[in-house]
């Protein structure tokens, strides 16, 4: 379908050449779920509006399965005017073979040093001094969403926090219910052991780990702990037999799971399915013990064009994309936190408002994606989908995890 | 057309040769040319870009490290063995049932042959639906009443690969029934009816003379399931995505997620050049066995 439309558009493009002075741009990313499809739609009417024209390039499948596209296209000699990335190491190399767009002069006509938040957005999109990308939202994975249907089933009250849940998963299961949903997609295991890192283990150690990559911390008794915790968590999960995010998600939906460790992107879900934050789920930052988040989330790099029109254009893209006009209405279809702290949305609901605070105190770290090269982040999805779904020895996936960090070092 | 002169072994034929120029170039360039570029850049550090920056075995010494690939080989392994005999022996014996001269022998065929029309993406679906815990066939027979039965393999890490089988079975068998049918339709009447002069029972005939008759067929067949076995891929994809867990993986996923989803070319060219590799150990002894028998022969 989406193909179809994509040849309809270009077929309209042959059909009716340029209608003005209308500069038109591919732009391809991996956002075809409803609220996302929506959110897209907010920038491709900003950027029509300003007179260029968008063609929509969405890529069905997750960005595990974009990804490669866009990347063949760029390296093979057909890029795209504009094309979504995650925030972090995974355009790293297409910069540095020269092959996208250097944003420098758009970030300072438009001041993006001073007005990104957190700073670490545009640290990402940096490489030897030069800016590459336009942030456009962030995410963050950190979270834990629960079921009060499903509390209420079991006669209990609803947990506040990681140590909490813990604590009633035998309740739930003799309920009947499956106390954690997890999807058997590797990357959701990998994303529901960062988060219990930090929860578990704390702040200082995932930054140590992480970010000044210290591999004795890495291999010390904290992170021993976190596994040992894991390997007790994955047996909540052990009923829980589906596959992608958001039937796991689904599960804490209908009241079957008692709750699902997710980015902030499952809200979405709960808002299609018409439910409260407060009433009908809860959400708890950070697992609810430490709140913090981690700030991934999406940015658009510019391939090289050989053409100053499309150039021109795709620096007025980059500019609208962070403007605040821009960034208010993608974010509030999109349910993601805005990339800059002088704008006001008041129509967030309860949970992107929990982020909101977290995000102005200053609780960030920076996410998976920027500190680990997509090498790593796929070593370590292999390693925790399999941690999850057997009964792996603890120390061995601790042991495994040590070298699959320090091949990235 | 009597030709004063022969022409030289080079120049016979002239057109048909120059016709084929375009598949040879292909086959020089595309195919030769790729695979011996990949195996090249498989001792390089290569990341998201090819790069010429050696590095010796280091991507095959973590290939063979890895937990994943050597999963990966073993599901392959066991995989591959049943599949090889179930659906040689299956395909056989329907083909021997269908050449006893039935009615709608037609029809039988093309149900029989029907699953190796759809691609491997609709099987690994079906079966999906098929073995799904709620919707599948554990739900069916529960809801006649045996309300403790339970079928799920696909979510099972010990049982997942017989899931795949099953559904690769349904798949291939049909096919390979084919192909023997039409072997043991190429079996001359005479060797039938002097077998059963000399009063030897119809299962002595087949095992003692049929089978030993039919063994280009048998050869032909066993490359062409083998060489399914190695690329198996798609129906994977469709069916489990490699789990529960890492329980169902197989080497050519492992090679695409290495390329583009790690963003390691290096590994993933290790990894290929090793399925290359296997390839080859069951191209070569029928390469042997074809071509290198009949110079005796």
């Amino acid at each position: 379908m989406k193909t179809f439309k994509l040849a309809t558009a270009l077929a309209a493009s042959v059909a009716l050449p340029s209608i003005g002075l209308a500069t038109e741009l591919e732009v391809t990313h991996w956002w075809t779920s409803g609220g996302e499809a929506a959110a897209v739609a907010e920038l491709a009417k900003a950027f029509d509006a300003a007179g260029d024209k968008w063609i929509d390039g969405a890529i069905a499948g997750g960005g595990g399965t974009a990804r490669p596209i866009m990347i063949s296209r760029i390296t093979g000699g057909d890029p795209m005017g504009a094309t979504q990335f995650n925030h972090g190491q995974q355009a790293l190399e297409l910069v540095e073979a020269g092959l996208m767009l250097d944003l420098t002069d758009v970030a300072e006509a438009n001041n993006w040093k001073d007005i990104v938040y957190p700073p670490s957005l545009l640290d990402s999109c940096t490489v030897d001094g030069r800016i590459y990308c336009a942030p456009v939202n962030i995410h963050s994975p950190e979270w834990l969403w629960l079921s009060n249907k499903a509390y209420a089933d079991a006669g209990i009250p609803v947990p506040t926090n990681w140590n909490e849940f813990v604590a009633s998963a035998p309740a739930l299961e003799a309920a009947g219910k499956i106390p954690l949903a997890l999807g058997n997609q590797p990357w959701q295991s990998n994303l529901a052991f960062g988060a219990m890192t930090v929860a578990v283990a704390g702040l200082d150690v995932w930054k140590q780990v992480n970010v000044e990559k210290n591999m004795d911390v890495a291999a010390g008794a904290e992170m021993a702990a976190v596994f040992q915790a894991a390997a007790d968590a994955r047996k909540f999960a052990a009923k829980s037999n589906v596959q992608d995010w958001n039937q796991a998600t689904n599960l804490v939906i209908s009241g079957q799971a008692g709750g699902q460790i997710m980015g902030d992107w499952a809200q979405g879900e709960f808002q299609v399915a018409g439910q409260v934050a407060g009433t009908d789920y809860t959400c708890l930052p950070g697992l609810g013990l430490n709140a913090y988040l981690s700030t991934g989330g999406d940015a658009f790099y510019f391939p090289k064009l050989q053409d100053a029109d499309k150039e021109a254009a795709q620096k007025r893209l980059a500019a609208l994309m962070v403007s605040p006009e821009v960034q208010v209405a993608f974010n509030l279809k999109k349910g993601s936190l805005p990339i800059r702290g002088d704008i006001d949305l008041a129509a967030a609901n309860d949970c992107m408002k929990k982020g909101l605070e977290i995000l102005a105190s200053g609780n960030l770290v920076p996410s998976g994606d920027q500190v680990w090269s997509p090498d790593v982040q796929k070593q370590n999805e292999d390693l925790m989908v399999e941690f999850w779904k057997s009964d792996m020895d603890p120390g061995a996936a601790h042991a495994q995890w040590v070298e699959n960090l320090k091949s990235g070092l | 057309m009597a030709a004063t002169k022969r022409p030289g072994r080079l120049l016979r034929n002239l057109n048909g040769k120059i016709a084929a120029v375009p598949m040879i170039l292909t086959t020089l360039v595309v195919f030769l040319g790729g695979t011996l570029w990949t195996v090249l850049y498989s001792f390089t550090n290569s990341k998201l870009l090819p790069r010429t920056n050696f590095v010796g075995f280091d991507q095959y010494e973590r290939l063979w490290a890895s937990s994943r690939w050597n999963t990966s080989i073993e599901n392959l392994l066991i995989y591959g063995v049943f599949s090889l005999v179930f659906t040689i022996s299956v395909g056989f014996v329907l083909a021997v049932l269908m050449d006893q001269k039935i009615r709608f022998e037609d029809t039988f065929r093309t149900i029989m042959l029907y699953p190796f029309a759809l691609s491997f993406i609709v099987t690994g679906l079906v079966w999906q639906w098929i073995l799904n815990p709620e919707f599948g066939i554990q739900h069916i027979v529960r809801s006649m009443g045996w309300e403790s039965f339970v079928f799920s393999p696909l979510t099972n890490p010990d049982l997942v690969l017989y899931g795949l089988l099953i559904a690769g079975l349904w798949q291939g068998t049909g096919f390979v029934m084919c192909i023997m049918l039409a072997g043991l339709r190429g079996i001359d009447e005479d060797i039938w009816k002097a077998a059963r002069v000399d009063g030897i029972p119809a299962w002595k005939t087949y095992t003692i003379i049929i089978i030993p008759m039919m063994r280009p067929v048998f050869i032909t067949t066993l490359v062409l399931v083998a060489s399914g076995i190695i690329k198996l891929y798609d129906l994977v994809v469709a069916q489990t995505s490699g789990g529960p867990g890492t329980a169902s993986q197989v080497p050519a996923m492992y090679v695409y997620d290495y390329m583009f989803q790690a963003q390691n070319l290096g590994q993933g060219f290790a990894a290929s050049t090793m399925m290359l590799l296997s390839v080859l150990i069951v191209l070569i002894p029928w390469a042997y066995l074809e071509f290198g028998g009949k110079k005796h022969g």
